[in-house]
C-alpha cells in the first residue's frame, strides 16, 4: 500500500481515523490550528483532544462560484461534534438544499485526494450523512 | 452642548458605483472637500487625519489625499480593520478629540471595487510536486472548497443559517426578501450603485453564489469614498449659530473585537462583538433600541441582515425573523433598517462604508434626505463589521435646536 499523508496535522489516519485538537490543560479550551497560547485563557500549556467522529450539522452553504480550480458545487458546514465545532465539507450526499439539512446527523469519513510525485497519497476528510 | 462631546460637523460621500475615470486619490479627495464645505471650514482647521484604504497594499492614502487637498502638517492615522476600516478611521479620530490633542478631525475611507469578483477564497495555490506539510494547520494542499469555503458568500451564508438552526424559521425566500427590501429602498438613493427594485423572483432566480445567497443577496463591489469633519463640543460652540443646528451629535462611538468563544475558529462569530458593541454603545448614549428612528446595519449579505436585527437588539433575543415579518424595517415600518439600500444595493466599497452608513443617518437626522426621508428622524445608528473580527457602532443625534 502506498504511503499515506493526511491533508491536515489534525487529521489522524489508521484504523479508526478522526479528528485532533490541541486542547489547553488550563481551561479546556480546543484549537486545530498551532497556538502559541490559549486565546481563551492565554495558558501556553496543551494536550492532544480526539475528537468525537459523529456530529451535527449546524450551519452549512452550498457553493456555487468558487475561486478558480475549486470544483463546484460543494457543501461546507459546521459540524457539533459532541460540543467541539468542526469545518468540514459534507460529502457523499447530493449539493442541494433538498439533501442537505440543518441537524442532520453526520459521521466523519476519509477519501484520497490525490498522490504526489513520490506516490505518497494525500487523504482528505468530510463528513457524510449518518443514519 | 457640553464641551466633552464629539459632533459631525461635516459629511460627505461620493456617489457609488463605477467611476473608470477617478482613482482612488480622486475619490477620496472629492469627498473630503465636499464634507470640509459641508462643515464650513478648511484644511488649515483640520488638527489629525485618519483615512483607509482596505485594498492599498499599505499606501499613506491620507498623506497621499492631503497632497490633493492640503498638507498642513498635521498627524495622519492611516488605519485598516477589514469592513470596519471606515468607522476606524472616524473612532481614531474621536479617540484624538475626546484626549485633548485636536479639537477638529478629519475622516476619510476609500475603495476602488468596480468590477472586483470575490475577494477572498482561494487564499493558497497548488505548489509542488511532492505533499509538505505548510502552515499552522500542517495543511499539504489548499484547504479552500476541500475544508469548507473561504468565500465571503459563503462564510455569512453560514452565518445566517446557524441562525436559522438555532432559532427556527428561516428559509431562503425569508433571506431573498431581506434582500428584496433593500433593493426596493435603494430606489430612492441617487448615491447607490444600484437602484433597481428587484421582484422576489428576480433575487431568488438569480445566479446561485453560495446558498442561500443569490448574486442580489451579495454586498455590490463599486467605487466610492466618504469623509466626515468632526469637532468638539468645546470648538462647536464658537462656531456659527448654522453651523451649530446641523452639526450631529456622536452620542456613542464604539469599536469592539471578538472574546474567544467555542466555535469562533472554525466560523466567524460576528454576533457576540455586535452584541457587546450595541451594549455599550446605548449604554454611552443613555438611549435603547426603542429610541432608534433607523438603522443602517452591516448587510454585506442578506443572510447577515437578519442576525444583526437580534444582535443590535432591534428584536428579542431569537426574535430576527419575526421583526422582519412585521414589516418592521421597511421604510415605512416601526425601525426602518438600511433606507439607504444597504451594502447589498447602495454598494459596498469596503473603507468608505463605516463612514457612508454614518453619512446616511446624518443625512435623516439633519431633515436632508429628500424623497428618502425618515420623517422627522432624532436618533439613528450605524453599524459595521470587519471580519477577523472588528465592530463599528454608532449612534447619532440630532442637535436639539
Amino acid at each position: 500500500m502506498a504511503e499515506q499523508i493526511p491533508l491536515v496535522d489534525y487529521l489522524v489516519l489508521g484504523d479508526e481515523p478522526h479528528l485532533s485538537a490541541h486542547e489547553c490543560t488550563t481551561c479546556g479550551a480546543r484549537f486545530f490550528d498551532r497556538r502559541n497560547a490559549c486565546a481563551a485563557c492565554g495558558a501556553t500549556g496543551f494536550t492532544t483532544a480526539a475528537i468525537a467522529t459523529r456530529g451535527e450539522v449546524t450551519a452549512f452553504t452550498i457553493v456555487a462560484f468558487a475561486a478558480p480550480g475549486i470544483p463546484v458545487p460543494f457543501v461546507a458546514a459546521v459540524v457539533d461534534c459532541d460540543g467541539t465545532s468542526v469545518r468540514a465539507n459534507l460529502v457523499n450526499v447530493d449539493p442541494d438544499p433538498d439533501h442537505v439539512r440543518l441537524g442532520m446527523p453526520v459521521r466523519l469519513t476519509t477519501f484520497p485526494i490525490g498522490a504526489d510525485a513520490t506516490g505518497t497519497e494525500a487523504i482528505g476528510f468530510g463528513f457524510e450523512p449518518a443514519a | 452642548m457640553s464641551s466633552d462631546d464629539i459632533w459631525i460637523l461635516g459629511i460627505s460621500m461620493t456617489k457609488f458605483g463605477k467611476h473608470p475615470d477617478l482613482d482612488k486619490v480622486d475619490l477620496a479627495a472629492q469627498a473630503t472637500l465636499a464634507a470640509l464645505a459641508d462643515g464650513g471650514v478648511t484644511m488649515r482647521d483640520i488638527g489629525v487625519v485618519a483615512a483607509g484604504t482596505l485594498m492599498g497594499m499599505g499606501e499613506p492614502i491620507g498623506q497621499m489625499v492631503q497632497k490633493q487637498v492640503g498638507q498642513t502638517g498635521v498627524p495622519v492615522y492611516n488605519v485598516t480593520n477589514a469592513c470596519a476600516t471606515g468607522a476606524t478611521a472616524l473612532r481614531t479620530v474621536i479617540m484624538a478629540i475626546k484626549a485633548g490633542e485636536a479639537d477638529m478631525g478629519l475622516a476619510v475611507g476609500v475603495e476602488k471595487l468596480a468590477g472586483a469578483g470575490l475577494l477572498a477564497g482561494g487564499s493558497r495555490k497548488e505548489a509542488g510536486d511532492t505533499w509538505q506539510p505548510r502552515g499552522r494547520y500542517g495543511a499539504v494542499a489548499p484547504v479552500d472548497g476541500r475544508i469548507g469555503t473561504e468565500i465571503m458568500p459563503g462564510v455569512f451564508a453560514q452565518i445566517g443559517m446557524e441562525y436559522g438552526h438555532r432559532h427556527g424559521g428561516t428559509s431562503f425566500e425569508l433571506f431573498a426578501r431581506i434582500s428584496e427590501k433593500n433593493h426596493a429602498h435603494s430606489t430612492l438613493n441617487p448615491l447607490a450603485a444600484y437602484t433597481k427594485r428587484l421582484t422576489l423572483a428576480e433575487i431568488m432566480d438569480d445566479v446561485m453564489i453560495a446558498y442561500p445567497n443569490t448574486r442580489p443577496m451579495c454586498s455590490a463591489n463599486c467605487d466610492g469614498a466618504a469623509a466626515a469633519v468632526l469637532v468638539s463640543g468645546a470648538k462647536l460652540r464658537t462656531l456659527s449659530i448654522e453651523q451649530q443646528r446641523r452639526a450631529v451629535k456622536v452620542a456613542a462611538s464604539v469599536l469592539t473585537s471578538d472574546p474567544w468563544e467555542e466555535g469562533c475558529q472554525v466560523l466567524p462569530n460576528v454576533n457576540t462583538l455586535t452584541r457587546n458593541a450595541a451594549t455599550q454603545a446605548y449604554e454611552q448614549a443613555g438611549l435603547g433600541p426603542e429610541d432608534l428612528d433607523l438603522v443602517e446595519l452591516h448587510d454585506c449579505f442578506a443572510t447577515a441582515e437578519l442576525v444583526h436585527y437580534d444582535n443590535l437588539m432591534l428584536c428579542e433575543q431569537g426574535g430576527a425573523v419575526d421583526f422582519f415579518e412585521s414589516g418592521a424595517p421597511w421604510r415605512d415600518g416601526r425601525l426602518p433598517v438600511n433606507v439607504s439600500g444597504g451594502l447589498q444595493s447602495k454598494g459596498h466599497p469596503i473603507a468608505a462604508t463605516g463612514i457612508a452608513n454614518v453619512w446616511e443617518v446624518c443625512h435623516h437626522l439633519r431633515g436632508e434626505a429628500g424623497d428618502r426621508q425618515i420623517a422627522d428622524a432624532k436618533v439613528g445608528l450605524a453599524h459595521v463589521i470587519g471580519l477577523g473580527s472588528a465592530c463599528g457602532v454608532h449612534i447619532l443625534e440630532r442637535a436639539a435646536a
